[in-house]
Formats: structure tokens, sequence, C-alpha cells
């Protein structure tokens, strides 16, 4: 056990489901998206076998410019009894409320908290802290400080803002949590990017997702040590390379603390 | 048996959480800030996820903080959950000044300094022997305010992070939990199915007789 035991909750893992068009597609650094499955059919089976979490990301709605699809949010919940954290084209208040009137318990912002930072203060006193995410797509860069640059809507646009200095005021605004995503990592297996983990760590108090890149044992290790507090995988499981009891079991292994697998009558 | 449940509607997000649950739970809820229904409704959910301030001054306005005490008071099904079971105090340190229902006479607090906040994620909670709803298990927890003792009459089960904080608690048919049954996989779902069996069990909230009378009167009230 590490000093910290009881200071942090067990590390959480967080099966992801991009969706266009209401279905999971998933590709290789935000690009060459191939479909993945039915949503639905996807949460269930990923809670069922042990997902602490779920996390659906609209990937359209905003390179689109569409609403969020506030239908799919309900048809996952009907069927998911572990929190379902929501994103993509999130705008407004109104649209953050149809996603929770709809069943998402958290709600990630992601351009929106670039073009108008205020509506994360808006969504945190309204919702409390716990429910508002921000969904940090970054980049390696030299043009910054810290090594990585923000960037927005769907990885097609370039910010120059400091991926780091972003989420520490998004936090200081009042996000509850941070997804970080490694668009350079992301979809392929790679591994995390551990220097942006670790430098997010650094900063922030709330806790942290790490997302892209995630395919061996070892990379989800690695993310834990850096300070992930959760781990997101989304091909990984979707192609069928690893399913989440296989990945728990292995980790818990490899002595990260997380939730056992759901049996009967299980203590802790 | 199918149990009706009243859902408050407190403003509060992830009510859809819960009445996915109760679904799922063969139970049949609906959703309103109705002081009159939820002093008689069977079982009655008070969901908790926002701020203390607003979601205590919404209970007033809508006079649904005496229906609650009341509620508490004879142990009428009832269920709340995360805010909601600190709401059941007397105040919180998220809001001062604001007031509780006042079904106990507790304060939240925030959780001490080291320890990160929000707890959001999943943590595993040990009930006292004698709880009859209660189980020892896995459950998620999303909140940065908590109880550290339990009230006087109340069972409870506790949660560890650095320092003893109260996971849930029990008393009769009443069930509040700092963590949520509603995404607290098996565990959530099973503790649900015992609390809807409890509440299927007792007795109406007013006097099933009297209910008999009201309705052949034509509901005069």
């Amino acid at each position: 056990m590490s000093p910290s035991a009881g200071l942090r909750p067990t590390v959480r893992i967080v099966p992801c489901l991009d969706v266009r068009d209401g279905r999971v597609v998933k590709g290789v650094r935000f690009r060459e998206l191939v479909d993945a499955g039915d949503p639905v059919e996807l949460a269930a089976r990923y809670a069922a076998d042990g997902a602490d979490e779920l996390c659906l990301l609209d990937i359209s709605a905003t390179l689109r410019g569409r609403e969020p699809d506030t239908a799919l949010v309900s048809r996952v919940r009907t069927v998911l009894n572990v929190p379902l954290l929501v994103g993509g084209g999130v705008r407004s208040q109104t649209q953050a409320r149809a996603l929770f009137d709809a069943g998402a318990d958290k709600v990630a912002l992601n351009s929106a908290a670039v073009v108008n930072p205020g509506l994360i203060d808006a969504l945190a006193a309204r919702y409390g802290c716990q429910s508002v995410v921000l969904a940090l797509d970054a980049r390696r860069s030299p043009r910054t400080g810290s090594g990585f640059e923000h960037v927005a809507r769907s990885g097609s646009e370039d910010t120059a803002r400091d991926a780091v200095d972003f989420a520490a005021e998004a936090e200081r605004r009042g996000v509850g949590e941070v997804i970080a995503t490694s668009v350079d990592r992301d979809g392929t297996g790679a591994g995390f990017e551990l220097e942006l983990l670790a430098a997010l760590r650094a900063a922030l108090r709330v806790p942290l997702i790490a997302s892209g890149g995630g395919r061996s044992t070892s990379d989800f290790v690695a993310a834990a040590k850096a300070g992930a507090d959760a781990l997101l995988a989304a091909s990984l499981f979707h192609f069928g390379r690893q399913t989440v009891s296989g990945l728990k079991t292995a980790l818990a292994r490899r002595g990260v603390s997380l939730r056992p697998l759901d049996k009967q009558g299980e203590r802790p | 048996m199918s149990v009706d449940v009243y859902v408050l509607d407190t403003g509060a997000a992830n009510l859809a959480s819960m009445v996915a649950a109760l679904r799922r739970a063969d139970a049949r809820p609906t959703v309103g800030l109705d002081a009159e229904r939820a002093k008689d409704a069977r079982a009655v959910v008070l969901p908790g996820v926002g701020a203390f301030g607003p979601a205590a001054a919404q209970l007033q306005r809508s006079g649904l903080d005496d229906v609650l005490r009341r509620r508490i008071e004879r142990d009428a099904p009832t269920l709340a959950v995360c805010l909601g079971l600190q709401l059941l105090g007397r105040a919180s340190a998220e809001s001062r000044g604001a007031r509780g229902i006042g079904a106990f006479d507790l304060r939240a607090e925030r959780f001490s300094s080291g320890v990160r906040t929000p707890h959001l994620g999943w943590s595993p909670i040990r009930a006292e022997p004698n709880c009859e709803l209660l189980d020892s298990g896995w459950a998620a927890f999303a909140h940065s305010y908590r109880l550290t003792e339990a009230p006087v009459g109340w069972t409870a089960a506790w949660c560890e992070r650095g320092e003893r904080f109260i996971a849930a608690l029990e008393r009769g048919a009443v069930l509040a939990c700092q963590f949520h049954p509603e995404l607290s996989g098996d565990l959530g779902a099973r503790l649900l199915a015992r609390w809807l069996e409890r509440a299927a069990r007792s007795v109406s909230p007013t006097c099933p007789k009297q209910g008999a009378v009201v309705r052949a009167a034509g509901g005069v009230r």
C-alpha cells in the first residue's frame, strides 16, 4: 500500500465511447474513424464487465454545430448503473441542463471552455464542481512553457494556450475533474503521455483522467503512478485487444488499487 | 410489488440516473416538487447533486423541508442521496447561513486539507453489524463535504479516506447515503431493492383507511 492509501479513492477504469451519428467510432489521432459498435450495447457490456464509469463523447457535435444527442444519453442511462460522463458540443447552460436531464452525471466541456470560460463558473455554481469536467485535448508543442498546447474543436484547432495553464484556470473556475487527452497518442497504443499527466498532476488538485494511447498493462500502471485517478481507454476495449475485467485483473496483480470486480457478497 | 416513488426535483442534476435506477429495480418513479404529494407518497427520494444553499432554499420555498422532517420523524420510507443526506442535517460549511431540514443536529464540513477533493469515484464502505438495509462493499461517491459522526438513534455505514466519515445512515425505512446508490453497480442495486421492499411493507404514511375515505369522498381536501 502506498503512503497515500485511503486519501485517494481507487483508480477508476473508464471505457470511452466516441460517438458519431449514433454509432461508436474510433480512429487514430482523431482521424480515420472506423465503426466500433452500438453505444447502448457497449455501455451495458462494459459496465457488466467491471467498468467503474463510462465516458460518452459526441465527437461530431462541435464540428457540425449540432446539439448534443440527448436521446442517446437517455438510452445509455437506462442500462447503465455506474457514473456517466458526457461531453461533446456543450456550449450553453441549456445544453448542459438537457444532458443532465437525460442522465449524465457529469458534463465535460472542451471547445466551449475556450470561447466562453464563464460557462464553467455558471455550471459549477449550479450543479457543483463534481459535475463539471474539463475535456482537455493537448499536443506536444515547443511554443508553450509546459511543452503542451491546448487543442480545440476535436483536435482541429491549435489555441496556442499552454495546456497546463489552461487546465489550472479551468480548475480555478470550478471544474471538479480533468480528462487529459494526448492528441499525439490517441488511438496509437503508444502509451499514455506521462509527461503531460505529471505536469497536470503537479499543477492541479482535482482528479485527473488519463486518456490517449493506453494499450499494455504497463501503460496503465505508469499512468496511475504519474498521478492519474482514472484511466480511460477506447480502442483497446472496442477492438477486443483487452476486456475491462482482464485489464482490472492484470492491474490488481501489479499492485494498482482498484474496485474489485463486482461479485455477489464481495467484501472490501 | 412495484412501489410508487416520488422523486423530488430540487433542480439538482442527475435525477435521470435515480429514475433509471428505480425503474431497473421495478419501482414506479414520478418526478415533482409538490409538498402534498411528498407528504402522502409511499416512498420519497431526495436526490442529491448541487450546492447546499440553493437546494435548502428550494426545499423551504416549496414547503418540503417540513414534509421531509415529519416523514423522517415517523420513519416513513425516505431516501436521501449525497447532498440529500447533508440537507437532513442542520447546516453545511458549503453554504454559511443556509439552514438544513434539521432531522438531526449535525453540520456537514469540508474534507480535511490533504484529502483530494472532490472525493470522486469508488471507495469501500463498511456497514455496522446491526444495519438492516446497508451492506459492506464498494460504492460510488462524488462530494467534497461530509459528516464525521452518526446522529443518536441511527445506524451507519462508514468510509475512510485519511479520516473516517459517514457513508450512509439508516433508521427504520429512512435511508440517507453519502454515496450514490443509483450509480454504485450491484451494491447500489441491491440496496435500492432492499429499501423498496421495506417501503412496500411499511404502512402508508397517511392512514390507509383515511386515504380510502378521502378518495371515496371525491378527494375533498
